[in-house]
């Protein structure tokens, strides 16, 4: 695994990076991938980030939001963040005209595992907007898709309309991954799989289940059962690994309102291996 | 002679006697060295941390009663300078202010320009750090100095403090810090010490810069009498310490028992005020938010305190995450106690009483430990 996050940071933590927002493409009703690309060409070349990591996205006047980023890790110069219109800061984002200035600072938290699926099968399990912190993931794998066994990416939403970047399915299954999609209800025009992703990940044929790594990310309580059906189907819960999320502030460690026990989800998450989190998910309003 | 002297840190030594009535000199020394001095006075019937420049200002004579949701004021028998506990006020309001900017933006043709640019951190001498009070600031070390980020704000202030401890000669009721092994002896993390005993304050030095300031003060020698009185002095404030807090068990019991009923049970007193965590040395909750001025083109990024008993404190997605008051003071008790010790290596908690003073129902921390212990202890051995 990429270590989260150098040792020390010798730069101000504080310190947000001008930012132009280059391209909006709206993706599901109210959510939109917004990319945006640095003011400063030496941030933009020196700017890395690992698969699962946030950003603050910070509008001056208004606030600051954790947004995970959804782009390739391996491309330079522009940021990639799928947002849905929630609270002031992204119903404002939502409004601001292309090339708009506004600034983000990171990136911060742990990452999904991508360095240790080598020589496994590996099952991403996406609820909703869950797909959107898990797409860096699935494109690193698909550089590396060689070095891996099977890989397989359950999609699900509650109806077609919610289906996060459809039309990349078909690519990414050119580039080897199994999309298996799902939805909760369906219309007419629905000729797939009607269900839970639990279902889908019941019934998926798995060649190794102890040599299976799952990431999983959406709502917490469908993240729980992801878990739980995988453990059923012998894959080991140490190699389970899903994203947390809590109210956050300062990103850094320092404000306490992502606490999650002992965890601080800003920079011990928001990437956990269920193990370590497992204990305090049934627990209510921790 | 005290028999603390061979676990002391190996820079701190006895540098000698100053009179009671030199003490002026030694604010006079600090200010010459180039400090503000900062010290305890009354103020709203209350021993606050505030600027002083004259040993006139120091609450003389007076010492403070504090029990469970009470404190108040009282004329002592004796003229102490230092004959009373902790107050409202702790340290890290120097150290970490209720209020600070983070940073500012700026609207520009270019788009928006942003500094974290701050004034210089005041040069500040605490004067009558207790030994509580030490550790606080130890733990908000190892909190904004000692993890992944260093909070630079924190830092500078940090940078710039001097500190002149004071060891307890007597205890309030809810002290507890002999329980959290704290105190009551200052044993580092100070630059010079006080013990004040009859006629004067043996004064002990633990880094450079105090032995800087000892060496501008007329102390004398100190004798055997004087050590004596000192170590006396300084048993007396560990004898009137009644209350306690068995810290072993914590972790365990207050995690393992996250869904036990006593929660509900401390709910039903708890207002959710937010009192414990103000009045808390350690508690390092804040948010930060934007304030703009009327064109926005001007911004900057206050941190203020914030507190896990605000209901907005968990608010994610439309709702908060602890909803009840149950799970506030959960979150708070168990972080304090518990889960801090897995996020920084010790107890969250220093046993200066603070939030039991302050609390205004009175709950006591260490009672309601207790009773979780008792209902689980209670209901594990009951056969049925």
């Amino acid at each position: 695994m990429i270590t989260p996050f150098p040792s020390s940071h010798p730069h101000n933590p504080w310190l947000a990076h001008s930012v132009r927002i280059q391209r909006v493409t709206q993706e599901t009703p109210g959510v939109a991938t917004y990319d945006m690309a640095f003011d400063d060409a030496s941030v933009a070349e020196s700017f890395q980030f690992l698969p699962g990591q946030f950003n603050m996205i910070y509008l001056p006047g208004v606030g600051e939001v954790a947004i995970s980023i959804s782009g390739d890790p391996g491309q330079r110069g522009v940021v990639p963040h799928t947002i849905r219109e929630a609270g002031n800061v992204t119903k404002t984002l939502a409004r601001l005209p292309l090339n708009s200035s506004i600034a983000l600072r990171g990136p911060f938290g742990s990452s999904w595992p991508v360095e240790s699926c080598v020589g496994k099968d590996v099952v991403i399990v996406a609820g909703g907007i869950g797909l959107a912190p898990l797409r860096p993931a699935i494109l690193h794998l698909l550089k590396h898709r060689s070095e891996l066994d099977e890989l397989t990416l359950i999609v699900g939403a509650r109806d077609s309309s919610l289906l996060l970047y459809p039309e990349r399915y078909d690519d990414w299954r050119a580039k080897g991954m199994n999309v298996l999609v799902t939805v909760d209800r369906a219309d007419e025009s629905w000729h797939g799989c009607i269900g839970m992703v639990t279902a889908v990940l019941d019934r998926l044929w798995l060649r190794d289940a102890s040599k299976t790594v799952v990431m999983t990310c959406g709502p917490e309580v469908m993240m729980w059962y992801t878990v739980q059906t995988a453990i059923r189907r012998g894959i080991p819960s140490a190699q389970c690994f899903l994203s947390l999320e809590r109210n956050m502030n300062c990103a850094i460690g320092l404000c306490g309102h992502c606490q999650f026990g002992p965890e601080f989800l800003c920079k011990d998450g928001p990437v956990f291996c269920f193990d370590r989190v497992a204990s305090r998910m049934k627990v209510e309003d921790l | 002679m005290s028999h603390h002297t061979s676990i002391q840190p190996a820079d701190v030594s006895v540098a000698g006697l100053l009179r009671t009535d030199d003490l002026q000199q030694l604010i006079d020394a600090l200010i010459a060295a180039g400090y503000d001095v900062i010290g305890p006075k009354i103020d709203q019937c209350a021993i606050v941390y505030d600027q002083i420049t004259s040993v006139n200002q120091l609450p003389r004579g007076w010492t403070d009663l504090q029990e469970p949701g009470r404190y108040r004021l009282q004329q002592s028998d004796d003229s102490k300078y230092f004959g009373f506990a902790v107050g409202p006020h702790s340290w890290k309001k120097y150290l970490f202010p209720p209020q600070s900017i983070v940073s500012t933006a700026t609207r520009t043709e270019n788009g928006w320009q942003f500094s974290t640019d701050a004034p210089p951190a005041p040069r500040l001498a605490f004067l009558g750090v207790r030994a509580c009070e030490l550790a606080a600031i130890e733990i908000q070390d190892r909190v904004f100095l000692h993890g992944p980020w260093v909070d630079p704000i924190y830092k500078s202030r940090r940078d710039a403090v001097l500190i002149v401890a004071v060891n307890c000669t007597s205890a309030a009721s809810t002290c507890f810090c002999s329980s959290t092994n704290t105190g009551p002896r200052c044993r580092s993390g100070f630059d010079l010490a006080l013990t004040e005993i009859a006629g004067g304050f043996v004064i002990e030095t633990g880094s450079e810069s105090g032995r800087a300031i000892a060496a501008r003060l007329p102390l004398e020698s100190v004798t055997e009498h004087h050590h004596a009185e000192a170590s006396s002095a300084r048993a007396q404030a560990e004898a009137m310490m009644t209350r306690k807090l068995r810290t072993d068990d914590l972790h365990d019991l207050l995690l393992g028992n996250l869904k036990h009923p006593h929660w509900d049970d401390v709910a039903t007193r708890c207002l959710s005020c937010t009192n414990c965590t103000m009045v808390c040395p350690t508690c390092f909750c804040s948010t930060v938010t934007d304030v703009s001025d009327l064109t926005n083109d001007h911004v900057q990024r206050e941190r203020k305190w914030d507190s896990c008993f605000n209901i907005d404190f968990s608010y994610m997605n439309g709702s908060p995450v602890r909803n009840s008051i149950a799970s506030r003071y959960r979150q708070w008790l168990t972080h304090k106690l518990a889960s801090w010790q897995d996020q920084f290596g010790t107890l969250g908690c220093v046993g200066c009483g603070r939030c039991i003073t302050w609390c205004p129902p009175g709950i006591d921390l260490t009672e309601e430990v207790v009773k979780l212990r008792d209902a689980v202890h209670a209901n594990s051995e009951d056969p049925s």
